[in-house]
């Protein structure tokens, strides 16, 4: 499959918004990562009538109002089902999935574990907040053990799921995460994301006002993020601190990962791990790290494509005979070896 | 009168007529102990052939014999030799049944005639008993006097122990009121195969042919194409093959020289009276398939995506479009049922024809995502190869019972379109017009089908190409006052604007829309008013389809028979059968389940009864209970059976 890119140089960020008043709380993590949308498709002068967002129910799922491309807000949990349609029907659209913690990872969790596994050409955006929004702040399954909500009073017994470990163990060939309010991050991540040719993971952790404010802010509050998180990009060290002063290495003789720290040189030490963005097990220790004992790691963590599932499933189709030239009915029906004339 | 059949193995044994009788089958009359022919109609030293109107065979063995196979390949010679036919497989749910259990038991019933046949036949003429599980299961279904041919060798004592026969059915006189041959056919094939050295195994695996072979002589059909066809199936093995060609040859030379014509077992089935045209068979669900491509294609739609997930009995119509690629058709194994109909309501968004198809359990986790295609009114076909329920029910066995669920079965106010087809051939027609409507009316429509149809087969007239319906449908570009929930004026659809299309990005959803800009809206005035409207919608669909006909009798009279989906055969032959007993009978045949054709509740109270045939504990007859507070009365089976034909005259008495 040949890929075009379709560019439309003149639009700037506010032609992707829509008339739509926006209805999310203020200060929601969401306004961040619509901006940082606008304008990454601003950027990449992506074309609108191609482009089509897609989303399930949930505080995120509202996102396709906001943009002026095509959009479909279907329902709880199956949007990545309603886009593998939409890409089998008509693969050079370019097509956004939106979903949250609940929609992706509890009720929609078979159907994300399916479409990554078959990489389907999506970019999907979960908006990890940590709790359900749209239905007052019952916990979710990313939520931290002993998450209070009002259906654990007690707190959560149960252990939330790793939306990144989650996605590489279905097989997604395509993993990332940023921050909602770090823009140009985010911005960079989403375009990696939509150059990706088959599914393409991206976790934003966003921030909800309402229900579940600060939850991420010991690694994302301004003044302790150069040490709480860990930027990696392919080729380079995987260095952090406000000083670049620690770097990851794996403990000699283990599959782990040690923080050493280095010296005032600029020399890095040779035991410094450079990220390899095509290292799947690179990719699993990396979003392991949790703070506050780890840096998290945020940035294309792993990318490593493979040709997706549409492109396969169109090449049997052309190979079968699909396409111009396809034989008309007569020769479904008139097979020679079944049928018999009566005169 | 009865009789009783004995088998001898005699080497050399007089039959009185100063000649030796090699096989030994010899019919004696039970009290007397005399020789008789029980249907024989020519002198027994000229072999000749009885002619019958029609017949029902029914092979029947353990689910690894090849009964589908046997039963498959006998309806191909049957179908090129001219007879009118219908054929129903009965096989059991477990892949692998363990052997010689009476639930393994498979069976294949063909129906075949010189007249008009439609039914697979209320009782079997011949049943072919592969070991005795099959005998147990199947012989209550075998008419008096019916012909049962048996395999000995496979009548051991643990299979007999396994079937649950508590003495020898071949030797305690229980088989009396049916003639019986009793043929070694384990032995006979394992001699005609010897020569080609299979395992043992293997060569058992030939013995389908062999009986095959015998069926085919009895009834004077050809076997070369089954001989192509075995050549082809075993290309890898030649030596297979061979055996398998073997095998039916020696079935069919045993019926040749044992001259069992004398003993009234050779039949001739004149060809049936048939418009002339270019036949095949074809099944429910190739019918289906192809007529899913053929509304494709009449609608102008260059793509269809079915997407479905395995469940018995509508896997069928997955595997026979996965071969369809060719023709546009782009399947998708879905992870769930759930996801399987998201990808047609996704691939109908993006413009291409979208469809589903599952059973009833299936159907059940999918009437979310129906809420959301009818909520956006997007075109949608969902087929339902319905099954005996509730839950997971009985999944090979044929039921009417998800009507309600088609008509009513989702949350809130939710109407579709409902269609049925009625035979195997009608698939093809039901499966267009399915299309047609989804795609005018912008809207899912629900075609039920059953397990019965799926695997029911019987010849088709391929219709003249050139005059299928056309339906071109109309993709909204032009951006110039578009919102997309404009209407058409005469079918209150909304346009079809395809992502894609500049100038007319839009967004749509699940939320109540406005009726005026398409935005969301939680006006209640507004929600009123698109709740009708998609009613109106949906009930205007009766202004474009024909008019209710009757397809037997009069327009008035006494009884109107309504019926519905795939019991139209049987109260077809019960209706003709209760007119020629002088009862002021009318078939009526329903193919639009909802909305209703227009002036069906005028037809129906121009009769005095309305007897309402289903397959269920009586849906049919509730809905037209409702619609037209007529005294419907109902006559269900649920036996996960079809209904036989007399079960209905009775009613109708």
């Amino acid at each position: 499959m040949t890929v075009t890119t379709i560019t439309d140089a003149e639009l700037q960020p506010k032609d992707y918004a829509s008339d739509q008043e926006v209805r999310w709380c203020p200060g929601c993590g969401d306004y961040a990562i619509l901006k940082a949308m606008h304008k990454a498709l601003a950027e990449l002068g992506a074309r609108r009538e191609s482009t089509v967002f897609v989303s399930g129910i949930g505080c995120a799922a509202r996102f396709p109002y906001y943009m002026s491309t095509y959009g479909f807000h279907t329902i709880h949990g199956r949007a990545p089902a309603i886009a593998t349609g939409i890409k089998l029907a008509n693969p050079d659209l370019d097509v956004w999935v939106m979903t949250g913690d609940g929609d992706g990872l509890s009720i929609g969790g078979n159907h994300m574990l399916h479409v990554l596994r078959r990489n389907v050409d999506l970019q999907i955006v979960l908006f990890n907040n940590e709790i359900y929004g749209l239905t007052k702040g019952q916990y979710s399954p990313t939520s931290r053990r002993g998450t209070k909500s009002p259906s654990t009073p007690q707190g959560s017994v149960d252990y939330p799921v790793s939306a990144c470990a989650f996605a590489l163990g279905a097989g997604a060939r395509f993993v990332a995460r940023a921050v909602d309010t770090q823009q140009a991050q985010l911005v960079s991540v989403l375009q990696r994301a939509h150059a990706h040719r088959g599914a393409s993971f991206v976790e934003v952790f966003q921030n909800c006002v309402v229900f579940n404010d600060g939850a991420f802010d010991g690694f994302t509050a301004k003044d302790g993020a150069a040490d709480t998180q860990l930027h990696v990009e392919h080729g380079q060290p995987l260095i952090f601190g406000a000083r670049k002063d620690r770097g990851l290495r794996l403990k000699p003789g283990k599959l782990e990962l040690e923080v050493i720290t280095l010296s005032e040189s600029d020399v890095i030490p040779d035991g410094v791990l450079v990220h390899d963005e095509t290292n799947r097990a690179l990719a699993q220790l990396l979003v392991a790290l949790e703070p506050p004992a780890w840096p998290v790691a945020l940035g294309v963590i792993y990318c490593n494509p493979a040709p997706s599932f549409e492109a396969e499933v169109y090449a049997q189709a052309a190979a079968a005979g699909a396409g111009p030239g396809a034989p008309d009915l007569a020769e479904l029906l008139m097979n020679k070896e079944g049928t018999w004339t009566v005169r | 009168m009865s009789f009783r059949t004995v088998s001898r193995r005699s080497q050399g044994f007089s039959l009185g007529k100063g000649r030796a009788f090699p096989y030994g089958l010899v019919h004696y009359h039970r009290a007397t102990g005399t020789l008789v022919s029980c249907t024989m109609t020519t002198s027994a030293t000229s072999p000749a052939r009885e002619s019958r109107d029609s017949v029902v065979i029914r092979f029947a063995g353990d689910s690894g014999d090849g009964m589908q196979v046997t039963g498959g390949r006998f309806t191909v010679e049957t179908a090129l030799a001219g007879n009118d036919l219908t054929t129903f497989p009965d096989y059991p749910a477990e892949i692998r049944a363990p052997a010689g259990t009476t639930y393994g038991v498979s069976a294949f019933q063909i129906h075949f005639g010189a007249v008009d046949v439609m039914t697979p036949g209320d009782q079997v003429d011949v049943l072919v008993a592969m070991n005795p599980a099959a005998l147990k299961v199947d012989l209550k279904d075998l008419r008096i006097g019916g012909t049962v041919v048996v395999d000995t060798g496979a009548f051991t004592e643990r299979n007999l122990a396994k079937a649950g026969f508590a003495s020898h059915p071949l030797e305690d006189g229980s088989l009396a009121p049916y003639q019986v041959l009793k043929l070694d056919i384990t032995k006979r094939t394992l001699d005609a195969v010897k020569d080609f050295g299979l395992h043992t195994r293997e060569a058992h695996r030939c013995r389908n042919m062999w009986a095959l072979g015998l069926m085919l002589w009895m009834y004077g059909r050809d076997r070369d194409v089954t001989v192509e066809w075995l050549k082809k199936k075993f290309a890898g093995k030649p030596e297979v093959a061979q055996a398998n060609v073997a095998a039916l040859n020696a079935g069919h030379a045993f019926g040749e020289t044992a001259e069992m014509s004398e003993y009234g077992v050779g039949y001739t089935v004149r060809r049936a009276r048939v418009t002339p045209g270019v036949y095949r068979t074809v099944s429910g669900t190739e019918a289906i398939a192809w007529g899913l491509v053929a509304g494709m294609r009449a609608a102008g739609l260059e793509k269809m995506v079915f997407a479905g997930y395995p469940i018995t009995p509508a896997s069928l119509l997955l595997h026979t479009l996965a071969n369809l690629k060719r023709y546009g058709v782009i399947t998708f194994q879905a992870e769930d049922e759930i996801a399987a109909i998201g990808a047609c309501v996704g691939a109908a968004y993006a413009g291409a024809l979208g469809v589903t198809s599952t059973s009833g359990p299936g159907m059940a986790l999918k009437t979310e995502m129906l809420g959301l295609a009818i909520a956006t009114e997007l075109p949608l076909v969902v087929v339902n190869s319905q099954r005996a329920g509730p839950s997971t029910g009985m999944p090979t066995k044929a039921e009417q019972s998800d009507l309600f669920q088609a008509v009513h079965g989702r949350n809130a106010d939710a109407p579709l379109a409902v269609l049925a087809a009625a035979t195997a051939t009608d698939c093809f027609d039901v499966a267009m017009e399915a299309v047609r409507i989804a795609t005018t009316y912008m809207t899912p429509v629900v075609l039920l089908s059953d397990a019965f149809l799926a695997h029911a087969a019987e010849p088709w007239r391929i219709p003249d190409l050139d005059r299928l319906p056309r339906f071109p449908v109309r993709f909204r570009t032009d951006p110039a006052g578009f919102h997309p929930f404009l209407r058409d004026s005469e079918t209150l659809s909304r346009p079809w604007a395809r992502p894609g299309t500049p100038g007319l990005e839009h967004r749509i959803g699940g939320l109540e829309k406005d009726y005026d800009t398409g935005h969301i809206s939680y006006d209640p005035e507004n929600h009123a008013r698109m709740t009708r409207t998609r009613a109106a919608k949906i009930a205007g669909i009766a202004n474009g389809i024909p008019l209710q006909t009757v397809a037997l009798g009069a327009d008035h009279g006494a009884i109107a028979v309504v019926g519905w989906g795939s019991t139209y055969g049987a109260i077809h032959q019960a209706v003709r059968r209760a007119r020629q007993d002088g009862i002021d009978a009318s078939h009526i045949h329903l193919r639009y389940l909802s909305p209703f054709p227009r002036n069906l509740g005028e037809l129906l109270r121009r009769f005095e009864r309305i007897v309402v045939p289903e397959l269920n504990n009586g849906q049919l007859v509730q809905l037209l209970r409702a619609a037209y507070l007529v005294p419907a009365e109902e006559l269900s089976k649920v036996q996960g059976k079809p209904f036989k034909v007399s079960e209905i005259v009775e009613a109708l008495r």
